[in-house]
């Protein structure tokens, strides 16, 4: 599944970042790799951008841009 | 002694850091007084540096641009590696590096660290905010994590002034110390390639010597990036199709290059972090979370925002009164002792009618400009203006541009001189631009006077909801509001013709909640208010001059001069003194009508009439292009001047009001107060910033363009007021 049809407070693993452009590089730059947990936070009152919670600290992106994003949902 | 010479030399130390680390605080914290602020030449990148002299070493700290990587997409990103690479002509070769991190969020903030490592300088890691990492219950081990990385490590916490001796100390004693040196955490496959590229630049360029390995690793790293474009400008083809090629090379050994530095560096972190830092097993809820809960949550959150913005608004315009008042009547006391030491004449109505009412008519809106300043550093030192973004991102991606742009927009509401500077945080181009062109519509605080004045003399004190928001208050947040409402529509409409495009990202962190120091906030407020008297001392004073010049000359003062002699003698009550007052009067409209300044004004009065104003008011929107708070000082000037003003009250707000027509009716109403202020919301009445447009977007293009679209509409949003606002009164 992507990024961005985590609900909030759900959890997934990283799988796949797709693209190869300056966008796939930031969000790579800014920890978001293959095998790394990430927790979604919520969503800003008119629904987009979303928070997430990487590495520890908290990180906003777009729904478009947490699409790029291939996560697994954690069976727990 | 051997090493004279050595400590005679300025040593060069820069400061790096990620966004939100305290990197100005603990620079502010080093270089107190000294800092001077410019900007790094042929760019638009601040610089702030300081050369201070500790233990009889001279040093030159400077602070670079609060970055993520070193990645160089952006200017901020290319100044930090020319800087750092010794290739900045007016810093030269840096001596020290101090990398700046966030104790809580070790990971993320060591990439940086690890990319200027790599560099190979002498570098010192400091752990900032170590109490927030403390209050989270987490251990790092600092002698552990020098020992790994071979470089010195100092915790700091810069927001209480701790840490900054020690820093001090490391800093003096890396000058002699050798590089930091690392193995390349990078795969055989792509060292192998680096060599190649740098044999390849070698026989492209004989001339040139060996070429640093991280130049080298960058050039190959940062696809579309920088460093490639200057390189493959200077080089041509050949590199770029090698480049391409060994990009393919390297994705078909498994290592697809937009991937590959973070892994390797994320995986080089973990690794050197392991043992090093323990966190609690379980995340803790921290008040910072709780507070974001509330602050973003859909209904909360844009109520929060919305009481916020009213909430400033209403208290620059209550709190700052007493204060205005006594720095009335301090003017009023120099007039008077400016009268009582200098006789009628050219001299005294240059000084009272030019010197101090110009100048004493800014400086008495300093208050509310301290408070509006206020505001604005206690939002952005508390992290609240991230999420001022974060709320705002999608209405701002419906003109097209992004919640980046609401930061120096929301600065511009202070003043578009730093608002447009600030939109160097964007990195997509176009939005910066578009950013730029809409930024001087933002109420700045130059405009506050002008609405405070005409406010506080037309709309009625009318209180609502027991008195907590009165119709005064609700004006001025009307007029404040403005600005930015038309901003949209033009916004839009930039972004849909000449600036088509993407939306650009928003990829940024949302830093934690902390309670602003106040040592920042008022250090920010102090340099904001004293660029403001700056201003009103150097070219609103000459403005003054001009003003009072054109309204004084040419004309015969002879008479005029007399009668205010013989006044002198007299009695205030006396009949022959209200005789000669009348007559005083008289002379002066007539001395007025027949200065350069009246000949002006008559001559555009046709223009300005549909708008409600007399040519009087013409002239002060004319003298007020260059910078508009002297609209309050010309219009002092102008009715001082013309004898419209009644002796009883010298406040400009009564002063306008007492003026008239020569039909005898008032020239001031409801009416043309609206048109007067909906003209300077809208109005590019700014020579500085246009000059900083010059000078951030490179061409005189876009100032003039500026220029042009916000006269137009300021002249038709003046128009529709008046004719629309004169039916109902």
């Amino acid at each position: 599944m992507r990024l961005d049809e985590l609900q909030k407070g759900e959890t997934a693993v990283i799988s796949e970042i797709l693209g190869d452009d300056s966008l796939t590089m930031r969000l790579c730059e800014m920890g978001l790799l293959e095998g790394e947990p990430i927790e979604m936070i919520g969503a800003a009152p008119l629904g987009d951008p979303l928070e997430f919670c990487i590495r520890g600290y908290r990180l906003s992106l777009r729904k478009s841009e947490a699409a790029r994003v291939q996560v697994n949902p954690r069976g727990d | 002694m051997s090493d004279g010479l050595q400590s005679d030399a300025v040593t060069k130390v820069a400061f790096i850091g990620n966004p939100n680390t305290g990197k100005s605080t603990i620079f502010s914290g080093l270089a107190g007084v000294h800092t001077r602020i410019g900007n790094f030449p042929g760019v638009t990148v601040e610089k702030k540096t300081a050369r201070v002299g500790w233990d009889n070493s001279d040093l030159l700290l400077i602070d670079l641009p609060g970055t993520y990587s070193l990645s160089p997409r952006g200017e901020d990103e290319k100044v930090s590696v020319d800087v750092l690479l010794g290739k900045e002509a007016d810093v030269g070769e840096v001596d020290v590096v101090v990398c700046i991190v966030d104790s809580s969020n070790l990971e993320r903030n060591l990439y940086l660290a690890t990319q200027v490592l790599d560099i190979g300088l002498p570098t010192i890691l400091v752990l900032n905010m170590w109490d927030v990492a403390e209050g989270r219950g987490m251990k790092v081990d600092t002698d552990l994590l020098s020992k790994r990385l071979q470089i010195p490590i100092v915790k700091t916490m810069a927001h209480k002034k701790e840490g900054l001796d020690q820093l001090k100390s490391k800093i003096l004693l890396a000058i002699d110390a050798k590089p930091a040196l690392t193995d390349s955490p990078f795969p055989e496959p792509f060292n192998r390639e680096r060599d190649s590229l740098s044999q390849l630049i070698r026989d492209l360029d004989p001339s040139k010597k060996t070429q640093s390995d991280f130049l080298m690793s960058r050039l190959l790293l940062d696809r579309g990036g920088a460093i490639e474009a200057d390189m493959v400008q200077q080089y041509g083809d050949k590199l770029e199709s090698f480049l391409t090629a060994a990009r393919q090379r390297l994705a078909d050994d498994g290592h697809r290059v937009p991937m590959l530095e973070a892994k390797v560096r994320y995986g080089w972190i973990r690794e050197q972090l392991r043992d090093v830092v323990t966190a609690p097993q379980t995340q803790r809820v921290t008040a910072s979370d709780r507070l974001d809960q509330i602050l973003t949550h859909r209904f909360w959150g844009i109520l929060f925002f919305c009481l916020l913005m009213l909430t400033v608004f209403q208290s620059i315009y209550t709190w700052a009164g007493p204060l205005m008042d006594g720095i009335g009547a301090g003017q009023d006391w120099v007039a008077d002792l400016v009268a009582s030491m200098v006789g009628p004449g050219a001299l005294r109505s240059l000084l009272i009618d030019g010197v101090v009412a110009g100048v004493g008519g800014v400086i008495v809106f300093l208050p509310q400009i301290v408070l509006l300043f206020l505001f604005i550093a206690i939002l952005e030192d508390s992290g609240y203006m991230a999420r001022a973004a974060f709320l705002m991102d999608k209405l701002m991606t419906r003109v097209g541009l992004s919640g980046k742009s609401f930061v120096p927009l929301m600065s511009s509401f202070a003043c578009a001189i730093p608002g447009i500077m600030a939109t160097r945080v964007i990195e997509n181009p176009k939005d910066r631009l578009v950013t730029i062109l809409v930024a001087p519509l933002m109420s700045c605080s130059a405009r506050l006077p002008v609405y405070v004045v005409l406010i506080g003399a037309f709309v009625p004190p009318t209180a609502y909801l027991g008195g907590i928001v009165t119709l005064q208050g609700l004006t001025l947040f009307a007029m404040m509001s403005l600005g930015a409402l038309v901003a949209i529509p033009v916004a839009w409409i930039l972004k849909k013709t000449y600036f088509k495009g993407e939306t650009p990202p928003f990829v940024m962190e949302l830093p934690s909640y902390k309670i602003p120091s106040l040592r920042i906030v008022f250090g920010r407020v102090y340099d904001r208010a004293r660029a403001f008297v700056v201003r009103a001392g150097t070219l609103i004073f000459a403005t003054t001059i001009v003003v009072w010049a054109a309204g004084y000359f040419p004309g015969d003062h002879t008479e005029l001069i007399n009668i205010q002699r013989e006044k002198e003698s007299l009695d205030d009550d006396s009949a022959k003194y209200a005789e000669l007052t009348e007559r005083e009067n008289e002379l002066n409209s007539e001395l007025l009508a027949g200065s350069l300044l009246g000949q002006m004004g008559r001559a555009i009065e046709p223009v300005v009439k549909p708008l409600g104003w007399d040519w009087r008011i013409g002239i002060g929107a004319i003298a007020s292009f260059p910078a508009r708070e002297v609209i309050i000082s010309t219009l002092g000037t102008v009715y001082s001047l013309g004898g419209d003003v009644d002796e009883e009250s010298k406040d400009l707000q009564n002063s306008l009001k007492s003026v008239t027509w020569p039909d005898g009716k008032p020239v001031f109403n409801v009416a043309v107060a609206l048109s007067l202020m909906v003209f300077f919301a809208l109005c590019a009445q700014c020579g500085a910033t246009l000059m900083v447009m010059r000078r951030e977007t490179n061409t005189w293009r876009w100032p003039i363009f500026t220029f042009v679209y916000m006269t137009v509409l300021a002249y038709v949003g003046a128009f529709i007021t008046y004719q629309v606002t004169v039916l109902f009164i």
